[in-house]
């Protein structure tokens, strides 16, 4: 149970995917201008992220692994997750419309967010358990969520104020990150985990 | 194609369409590995590698791949290549490998790749596109020596290359450039300066 919360708190804040680890820039910047979006696309990537932690930690494990074709990983990997993206895009078309009306344009977009593949090949790499890797990629998810809904917000707010020409939009955008990321890397060696 | 044509795409990706500090494509190996100049060259080098490489093959198979499967495809092509890089690095390079990380199979999902596959490679013949993927390689891998080579400067206060130092300045070494901040600032900064000298 501690080494659960320990995961956690690591995914969502020390190792934050975006912040630390510079994964997920795209759709940070591109759907990052209003809150709407930004909550759409978070709760895309979550559940996404989930899954795919999940179907990949199988396949590595009861596949990759036994037949000693672990070099495969890149290539099985990024087709089970584009896969995986459709077959998600078609069962929530067809089960629940108003679900895919929010999240359905933004599910195309994450075969290609290497904030999913990331998080996967980190949740390899760390030699989690099934259940410790599906925690990783709801808290990697969820980390990479709060940031795209704190930067829509500043975002949202510096759209009023006055800048200097040169710097507005991604230039700002990106100085925003750097200042957000201080925050976040001194969490670093503060959590004792 | 003449050969200033060739000349001219080269160009291109090098300046005018540069993809990190123009087209903002595949940011997230040009901030995570550009801590130093040595780390941004290995980085660059198998990123042109598997560009130019993936470019050739879509472009040769650019009549046969029927247009609704195109993706897949291309994938599939680029994360091949990204393999066989993965597996010469750790055979030959282990330091290296063990430094770029997952950012070497990540090149798999950098938009740089699959939109030059995308735009360009599908549309052209062989001989270009490997030119067109030389030059985009090129361009991406200084933009990568630029913010390492800054990055590097004000966070050891030195740049370290092969074996010599090139450059030593006299400063207090800021631990923020090299920490994930620092990349943030150095390329928001960056993109600043080139929109105030374009504006001009």
């Amino acid at each position: 149970m501690e080494n659960i919360l320990a995961i956690m708190l690591s995914a969502i804040f020390i190792n934050n995917l975006v912040l630390t680890k510079f994964l997920g820039l795209c759709p940070l910047f591109g759907v990052s201008k209003d809150t709407k979006s930004a909550m759409g696309m978070s709760l895309a990537v979550i559940f996404v992220m989930t899954l795919a932690s999940a179907s990949t930690w199988l396949i590595y494990t009861y596949m990759l692994t036994p037949l000693n074709i672990r070099f495969l990983q890149t290539i099985s990997f990024i087709l089970l997750i584009a896969t995986l993206v459709q077959l998600i895009e078609l069962i929530i078309r067809k089960h629940s419309p108003p679900l895919y009306r929010s999240l359905g344009i933004y599910l195309p977009l994450i075969t290609t967010n290497c904030a999913i593949m990331g998080a996967v090949l980190l949740s390899i790499r760390g030699g989690y358990s099934f259940v410790e890797g599906i925690v990783f990629g709801i808290s990697a998810g969820v980390g990479f969520g709060m940031v795209l809904l704190i930067m829509s917000g500043i975002r949202e707010r510096l759209e009023l104020s006055d800048t200097p020409k040169s710097l507005e939009g991604v230039p700002l955008a990106f100085i925003t990150v750097g200042i957000l990321s201080i925050i976040f890397v001194s969490f670093f060696g503060r959590i004792p985990l | 194609m003449s050969e200033k044509s060739y000349a001219h795409e080269f160009k291109k990706g090098v300046l005018k369409d540069n993809p990190v500090l123009c087209l903002l494509l595949g940011l997230c190996p040009a901030l995570a590995v550009s801590t130093s100049i040595e780390l941004a060259l290995g980085m660059g080098a198998a990123v042109i590698f598997v560009l130019t490489a993936s470019n050739l093959i879509i472009s040769l198979l650019r009549g046969q791949i029927p247009v609704t499967v195109r993706i897949p495809s291309f994938i599939v092509v680029i994360a091949t290549f990204v393999t066989v890089v993965d597996m010469t690095m750790l055979a030959f390079l282990p330091p290296l490998h063990r430094a770029l990380g997952i950012y070497l199979p990540l090149i798999v999902v950098n938009c740089i790749v699959l939109g030059r596959a995308e735009v360009f490679a599908s549309r052209n013949p062989p001989a270009i596109s490997v030119v067109d993927g030389l030059g985009m390689g090129t361009g991406f891998t200084l933009a990568l020596m630029l913010i390492g080579g800054i990055r590097e400067l004000f966070g050891t206060g030195e740049i370290f290359f092969m074996g010599h130092t090139l450059l030593q300045v006299n400063i207090e070494p800021a631990m923020l450039m090299i920490l994930p901040p620092g990349a943030f600032f150095v390329i928001g900064l960056l993109l600043g300066l080139i929109n105030l000298l374009r504006d001009r």
